[in-house]
């Protein structure tokens, strides 16, 4: 998923002849009608929302977060309790301020208590959001209480954050909430930010205020994509040799297991999931500092050169190594999957690899690396397989006709083909993450969201519409497997192909999405 | 010179292999890294003096012509404490060393209570030995750029202690203009984020910000005399405006810091938020034979207009003490005049005919004598010089159109004017930060001309337009891409025309700009001893 490393190096190259790659002004780009829209500002639009023209108001000294009687999270439930505060904070500016005038009499008008009811008998309280997590909720305003129903915590954690924005401040100051009535869902289950910690190093301050901007924006799954060829920011506690080595400096540039899990928890508590990815054999020059004989010696012409390659796929050690990295990381990191990577591998250095040759013909490779980095990435999947995670892996190594498990994740990354790609992981029955639109960091310009937002994940050419439902990533719903739809929310399929954006209104912008071209 | 289209400049310049006088020592673990923009003259010895943040004291030289007292100076020599020593607490006392250092300053000439020039010498010497360092200069704007040099110089090792090699530096800018321009119309920039931007500005050298304050889509400036220009026509008329003391803060801060305010009010064109709050002042644009309810350019068929300009430019160059006012002048779309009667018939009056360049020139014309009347040198965008039949009236232009624009520097300098170089310098327009090469390969004077022309290219600027850009990405956008180009304004061309010699150092200079808390962009993959931690 690297073509900016390319494209940056290219940039550079053409450094001294400025104005010829100046080309990046999309002409296309619509300037939006802004207008005030009667849904206020909620983002992203709720699957079905009705909003009255009847205001109500809300004020701190007497508003609430309760838990409805018959919840089944109740006030020890830190992931609810934590959230009233935040949002409280968020409504009112400010932490409750505590027995002041409960006695004070409220209007008829007033909102003064949002009960919150978690509906299922495991509120998942404790636990953390997986891939198969209900995040429905339903919330009714009005005064003087609103209601937020949701099957699970996770369900609630989004409802807060719907009641959040609905709340708005009247000409006088006064908060102000119109009597509303909200039922929502996401349309896929796996939303996810992908940030990379190798090439910078980015303060643990940093990622957190990115969860929090994730949770605003109903994302679900923090990628961490936390070493690469740059740097091993990553502390490991059985190989402490790796970041000592191979981070950026060995104190002030790494993650210690404290800080990790202060993220994996500050994520938890917004409904998050972290998936770390430990990408191999390709972008691991950083690992080598510290491991010895784990990367591939380059040869230049009979002698060893003094630079190394991918990880070396033929030595026993090598597999001993990644078992006890592997177990540690499904150790520390709870989610249910864990991102392999696989992409990018340049097969020069093997080539030049005497050992390697030799490795290849007594496997009867020939000359085909993709086998050897097949064979190397099926020994991987066991290993990991053994830590009983799921995986993902980058688009290649399905490309490279790898056996993969059937609940195994493709991510789809690469720009072009990508709906080509979506079609045949699809039809070859894998579930599927889309990247491939969303390269945030390709310098672009002006009205850039547009582009961002016209993309229709499920526009390619599907020659099987019964995949539809096991898309990004849902590999736990299954609902052809068993016949019951976990979520019991993602549509038939023939009406998903007929209407492909279900109760989806889009006031206040112009519509993107109707009428809109296929294969933007 | 808003948004330009993407150009295809066939710019292709070859980069000219120079040796860097620049003597770098890696002597055992002391790395000098070296002080961005290049000084012209700069020699590192590796013989090192250890610094100790309280042993170590500014003080004037005995025959300088400024003494304790001198505002300037004084509030430098705090700044800079806090900045040579980044880590110093009153607390924190376990310096090793204990040699005290002192800094001597001297002046030829005491300017503490003026402000900064088109004129003002910037040129010192700072040699540094044993336990002394001394700064000399003509001007206290000269004492400013080379404490800045000083406190580049000094670096710390792995344990924290502090020290600075032995060195001398003769120093002065290549060229005396060297600016920023800041958007404050298309969005409102808190009055803190234009004194951090000044602070950075400091930190390259920069001596001008071009404010930029009002256009279009908003006029956040508050006058004195028609207070209803910022009433109607800001984005909010409490919040988002500059108050009278705050453009004072900004003028004085700039000033503490040897930076020139140079305010644009950009007519005729570039003013729908005037009309808001000045009825009359726009002309009215018509469809068939009625009025239309929009608005154009500036009127220039009415006495009041003048009136109006007269008044207002009164109070500007009051309240802005810089010698020069840019007048804009740019981007004027003639169909509303055009489409009006009644500036048809002023045309006609004129002797103008349907010749619509020649009532734009009119009108600019009446604005520069506005302005040179109350003692101000005016500068215009290159739109006025290119309609202009009296060119002689005009005194500064400011290049900023895309393609071949030193074609356009050479015509402007033939007609003996005095030029602004913008165009390479559009730091708005997409580039990734690594692409900062192509703000450092400009070479303003390459263009076949005199002597006399060369010297009439008094500087360049760089612009940050604000269609994109508030305060959540002016930092990143500006710094430390703009740093690129404050280098190519003041050091020696010959010495700074390597790309990959500038590289590490400019890598470097952004480590420093975030020690300082500026949120500078990385220029590619790699890392800062102390990264940003703001978020």
């Amino acid at each position: 998923m690297r073509a900016l490393s390319v494209s940056a190096l290219l940039l550079l190259a053409l450094g001294c002849c400025w104005g010829t790659q100046d080309n990046f002004l999309d002409e296309d780009v619509v300037e939006p009608v802004i207008q005030a829209s009667k849904y206020g500002s909620l983002w992203p639009l709720p699957q079905k929302v009705q909003i009255s023209d009847v205001p109500l108001k809300l004020s701190g000294t007497t508003f609430e977060f309760t838990d409805a009687k018959g919840s089944t999270a109740g006030a020890s439930c830190s992931v609810l309790q934590n959230a009233y505060r935040r949002y409280f904070d968020y409504i009112f500016g400010g932490p409750k301020k505590q027995k002041m005038s409960r006695n004070r009499r409220s209007g008829p008008t007033e909102v003064t208590e949002l009960q919150v009811s978690i509906t299922s008998p495991d509120s998942q309280c404790d636990g953390y959001p997986g891939v198969t997590s209900d995040e429905s909720y339903e919330l009714s305003v009005d005064a003087p209480v609103a209601v937020l129903k949701a099957p699970t915590v996770w369900g609630a954690l989004h409802g807060l954050e719907t009641f959040s924005q609905l709340v708005y401040e009247d000409k006088y100051g006064a908060k102000t909430i119109n009597s509303t009535k909200v039922s929502d869902f996401p349309r896929f289950a796996h939303r996810g930010i992908l940030l990379d910690s190798s090439r910078h190093f980015l303060p643990i301050k940093v990622l957190l205020a990115n969860l929090e901007t994730m949770a605003m924006n109903k994302f679900n799954v923090f990628h961490w994509h936390i070493v690469d060829d740059q740097s091993f920011p990553y502390l490991s506690r059985t190989f402490p040799q790796l970041s000592q080595k191979g981070a950026y400096h060995p104190y002030t540039h790494v993650y210690t297991p404290a800080d990790v899990k202060m993220v994996i928890e500050f994520a938890r508590l917004r409904g998050i999931r972290v998936i770390p990815e430990f990408d191999t054999p390709g972008h691991t020059q950083s690992w080598g500092k510290g491991q010895m004989d784990l990367l591939t010696p380059c040869f230049s012409g009979a002698a060893p050169s003094g630079t190394f390659g991918p990880v070396n796929p033929i030595l026993n050690t090598t597999y001993d190594f990644m078992s006890r990295f592997f177990k540690e990381v499904s150790s520390v990191f709870p989610d249910g999957y864990v991102h392999l990577g696989g992409d990018e591998v340049d097969f020069s250095c093997w080539k030049s690899n005497p050992d390697i040759k030799k490795f290849m013909d007594e496997q009867g490779f020939g000359q085909d690396y993709s086998k050897l980095e097949s064979f190397y990435i099926q020994k991987l999947l066991d290993i990991v397989t053994t830590t009983k995670k799921g995986y993902i892996i980058w688009q290649e190594v399905f490309d490279n006709g790898v056996k993969l498990k059937p609940d195994t994740v493709v991510h789809v990354w690469m720009g072009s083909g990508s709906d080509a790609e979506m079609n045949k992981v699809t039809t070859a029955g894998y579930t599927t993450i889309l990247s491939a639109p969303w390269y945030l960091d390709y310098i672009s310009y002006a009205q850039d969201w547009q582009k961002y937002y016209k993309v229709e994940p499920l526009n390619f050419n599907a020659e099987t519409r019964h995949t539809y439902p096991r898309l990004e990533g849902q590999p736990g719903t299954i609902p052809e497997r068993d016949g019951k739809n976990y979520l019991g929310r993602v549509p038939d399929p023939a009406v998903l192909s007929l209407v492909p954006e279900p109760y989806l209104l889009r006031p206040g912008l112009a519509e993107p999405l109707q009428g809109r071209p296929a294969g933007f | 010179m808003k948004v330009m289209r993407a150009v295809n400049t066939k710019q292709c310049v070859p980069i000219i292999y120079a040796l860097l006088q620049l003597i770098i020592f890696y002597g055992g673990r002391n790395v000098v890294t070296g002080v961005w923009p290049l000084p012209h003259a700069l020699t590192v010895f590796p013989e090192r003096y250890p610094l100790n943040p309280r042993t170590f004291y500014f003080d004037y030289g005995r025959h300088s012509a400024t003494q304790q007292g001198c505002s300037v100076l004084d509030a430098a020599f705090r700044r800079y404490l806090w900045i040579i020593f980044p880590d110093y607490t009153a607390e924190n006392g376990q310096f090793a060393a204990n040699n005290s250092f002192n800094l001597h300053i001297s002046t030829d000439h005491n300017d503490c209570e003026n402000y900064p020039n088109e004129d003002s010498s910037e040129r010192y010497n700072l040699s540094v030995s044993a336990g002394q360092a001394s700064l000399n200069a003509a001007t206290v704007w000269g004492i400013l750029r080379g404490l800045e040099t000083f406190s580049q110089l000094v670096y710390q090792d792995e344990h924290g202690s502090y020290f600075v090699n032995k060195t001398y530096i003769e120093d002065f800018p290549r060229f005396q203009f060297r600016g920023v321009l800041l958007d404050t119309s298309r969005h409102y920039l808190p009055v803190y984020a234009i004194l951090k931007t000044l602070d950075a500005m400091s930190y390259s050298k920069f001596n001008v910000l071009h404010w930029h304050i009002v256009d279009d889509p908003s006029f956040p400036y508050q006058s004195r005399s028609f207070p209803n220009l910022s009433n109607k026509g800001a984005f909010h008329p409490e919040t988002h405006i500059y108050t009278q003391s705050d453009a004072r803060r900004v003028i004085s801060y700039a000033r503490m810091r040897g930076i020139r305010v140079l305010p644009e009010f950009d007519s005729p064109g570039h003013t729908r938020s005037w009309g808001k709050g000045q009825s009359d002042l726009l002309t009215p644009c018509y469809k068939g034979g009625a009025p239309s309810g929009a608005f154009g350019p500036v009127n220039p068929a009415l006495q009041s207009t003048y009136r109006f300009m007269t008044a207002l430019f009164k109070e500007v160059s009051s309240v802005f003490p810089d010698s020069y006012i840019h007048l804009g002048g740019d981007e004027v779309d003639f169909s509303c005049w055009r489409s009006n009667p009644h500036v048809r018939v002023f045309m006609q009056k004129m002797g103008f005919g349907g010749d619509f360049p020649k009532l734009e020139a009119f009108y600019v014309e009446n604005l520069v004598n506005i302005t040179s009347a109350l003692n101000k040198t005016s500068i215009v965008w290159q739109d006025v010089f290119d309609y202009h039949e009296r060119r002689s009236a005009l005194s500064v232009v400011e290049v900023w159109k895309h393609g071949c624009y030193l074609c356009k520097v050479r015509q402007v300098t033939k007609a003996g004017l005095r030029v602004i170089l913008a165009s390479p310098w559009y730091l708005d327009l997409p580039g990734p930060t690594h692409n900062w090469a192509r703000y450092y390969t400009v070479w303003p004077l390459a263009f076949p001309g005199s002597e006399k022309q060369k010297k009439l290219v008094i500087g360049g600027e760089v612009c940050m337009w604000g269609e994109y850009v508030d305060a959540t990405n002016l930092f990143p956008k500006l710094w430390p891409r703009a740093s690129a180009a404050a280098e190519r304004l003041w050091s020696d061309e010959k010495q700074t025309s390597s790309v990959e010699r500038a590289s590490p150092r400019l890598e470097d200079f952004r480590c420093k700009l975030l020690r300082r808390g500026i949120q500078a962009g990385p220029l590619y993959v790699g890392h800062c001893k102390h990264e940003y931690q703001g978020v």
